[in-house]
């Protein structure tokens, strides 16, 4: 399965990567190239096989239902690129 | 260079024990020589000043006899590691200027246990690579070189970092991640050992994610002792992890010299590629003659579906990948890149901040899980995950207990050799290591010899989950058998 460029452009604002119109000729070769090495995978017989869900058989362990952690909210936007009384700002989303 | 420099991590603990030595020391030593090793480009932060003060701590406590297990010892950390108050980049512009407020449970245990820091080392961007060639901040230079050659040599990828750091003396370990061969791969390129464990040893926590259901934590050093050391101490349940394991922590350093009569080791004859260079197979059968010679027993196994590995991990890693790379949004973190709206901000920040490996893998990933193409790609990739675990299984269920294989195909090429418009000759690489990570287990690489240009080759062994001792012994085993390779001397030091 090879894809278009109109796919490539639809992936690009899914993923949310700002894609130049001379950047999607290249991209789409190196991601046709790694969908051609993929393809092998079309040869194995996976009838019955369960899809692996969790890399060792185990029990996840459940934590207590409780609050443990938290109370620092300048600790948590002090990386922000842009911050104020404690809150993330970002652009204007709604008119 | 000084002979500080070039004692194992085992016998400076040792000498730090006895008080032979200060952590001071030793410690200055290893600064200066990292600063004399710029061009090696390993370290994207060096330390100096916390790495001296901890050493002097790590003093005060040998002093008070309250030594740690790794007291006063100064290590590497891969970039990848959150350390808090200190800038940690995974390698990408995007999170340039980072400073966690918080420490990864890895290191937090390293500190725990007396360790000292030296600085932040190179990997390729988010673990993303084979070569440590897509780094926002270029790439490590391995200390090695073809004999009678200048050229720059690739030290191996993820951890390129840290293996050339380890190989070059700048620090007696460092710590490492592994998702394909990120471990394995440097260490065998750099002449180094490196282990990683079981998925679910190390506690992921604090540690930038790439691919969590593959990533796991391990040590790269320059014996299989100090391996073993190191991951004692790296090792543990982690209530903050919920695919770590609560299971106890053998000491590790205790199975090395283990006998190993009677073992049986398998020899998966699906690693024998088609094309294979002689020199590999030949030191593959070199190791299976040591082991024998150790006591040990071989026997031809089937892996049948190994080279579906690295085909549905070229599809499972990127999706995961995506998914964590979602968070790298310019909002909460790193770089921010303006545009009209919240989205277009969104896309110029993630355009500019992700180099193209990154942004190749997170667009694969973003494609393979999306609506309509899931079940023939993502689901049917975790379906031959199984089979890949099943072969393994079916192995060891017959009495085997640890499987050699060669850990490469190939001993280091030179940076830029490999061509950035096929992405798939680099992956190539990993095609010994990642069904490792596909199955969970650990697997250990160690120097086995030298190719017929002079550059290191190294020897992996795969175990059962959460038998890293057997790995240890049959790996001393294999380091005592093997000629001694001769670490580089300091043609870089300023």
């Amino acid at each position: 399965m090879s894809i278009d460029q109109a796919t490539v452009r639809r992936v690009a604002q899914l993923a949310r990567i700002a894609l130049r119109e001379d950047e999607v000729t290249h991209m789409q070769g190196e991601l046709n190239a790694i969908l051609a090495f993929v393809a092998e995978l079309d040869g194995v017989d996976v009838e019955g096989v369960e899809p692996m869900t969790s890399v060792l058989p185990m029990r996840m362990k459940l934590r207590r239902d409780a609050v443990t952690d938290g109370g620092f909210a300048s600790a948590v936007v002090a990386n922000a690129p842009a911050c104020e009384d404690n809150l993330f700002m970002v652009p204007k989303v709604v008119e | 260079m000084s002979d500080l420099t070039s004692l194992t991590l085992a016998s400076a603990r040792d000498a730090l024990r006895a008080r032979r030595l200060s952590s001071r020391e030793l410690t200055l030593a290893h600064v200066e020589a990292m600063e004399r090793a710029r061009r090696l480009n390993v370290f994207i932060l060096e330390t100096p000043d916390r790495a001296l003060a901890m050493a002097e701590a790590a003093d005060a406590r040998m002093a008070k006899g309250e030594a740690g297990p790794l007291e006063g010892l100064p290590l590497g950390i891969k970039d990848l590691y959150c350390t808090a108050g200190t800038r940690t980049t995974a390698g990408s512009h995007i999170l340039d200027g980072f400073v966690p407020p918080y420490e990864s449970t890895v290191t937090t245990q390293l500190w725990r246990d007396g360790a000292v820091m030296l600085g932040k080392l190179n990997l390729d961007e988010f673990a993303m690579g084979s070569s440590n060639e897509t780094s926002y901040f270029g790439p490590a230079v391995s200390p090695w070189r073809r004999p009678g050659s200048n050229a720059s040599l690739v030290p191996g990828g993820s951890s390129g970092g840290s293996a050339a750091a380890v190989a070059a003396r700048l620090c007696l370990g460092a710590t490492a991640t592994d998702t394909g061969g990120s471990i394995r791969q440097p260490a065998a390129f750099t002449g180094t050992v490196g282990i990683k464990p079981t998925y679910g040893r190390c506690s992921r926590w604090g540690v930038v994610a790439f691919a969590s259901s593959l990533d796991q934590a391990g040590p790269i050093t320059r014996t299989v002792r100090d391996a073993a050391i190191l991951l004692r101490s790296m090792a543990g349940h982690d209530p903050k992890d919920t695919t770590s394991v609560d299971v106890p922590v053998p000491d590790y350093e205790a199975a090395i010299g283990r006998s190993l009569k009677g073992r049986v080791i398998g020899i998966p004859k699906e690693y024998r590629l088609d094309g294979m260079a002689g020199e590999i197979d030949a030191l593959w059968q070199q190791g299976i003659a040591w082991l024998k010679d150790a006591g040990a027993t071989t026997r031809e196994i089937s892996l049948p579906h190994t080279k579906y590995a690295l085909p549905a991990y070229y599809i499972v890693a990127p999706a995961e990948a995506s998914s964590n790379l979602a968070r790298y949004d310019g909002v909460r973190y790193g770089l921010r890149v303006p545009g009209r709206d919240v989205a277009e901000m969104y896309g110029n920040t993630r355009a500019a901040g992700f180099g193209a490996e990154v942004r190749r893998r997170v667009m694969i990933g973003t494609y393979v899980l999306s609506a309509g193409y899931y079940d023939a790609y993502y689901l049917r990739a975790q379906k031959v995950r199984t089979l890949v675990r099943q072969d393994f299984e079916r192995a060891f269920a017959d009495g085997v207990e640890a499987i050699l294989t060669p850990a490469t195909p190939s001993a280091a090429f030179a940076i830029g050799e490999k061509s950035s418009d096929n992405p798939i000759e680099m992956y190539l690489n990993d095609a010994f290591t990642v069904t490792v990570n596909m199955a969970g287990l650990p697997g250990i690489s160690v120097p086995a010899g030298l190719s017929a240009e002079g550059l290191p080759l190294g020897l992996q062994l795969i175990g059962r989950p959460f038998d890293e001792e057997t790995l240890f012994a049959l790996g001393g085993a294999i380091e005592d058998a093997a000629p001694r390779v001769d670490l580089p001397d300091a043609w870089w030091a300023a």
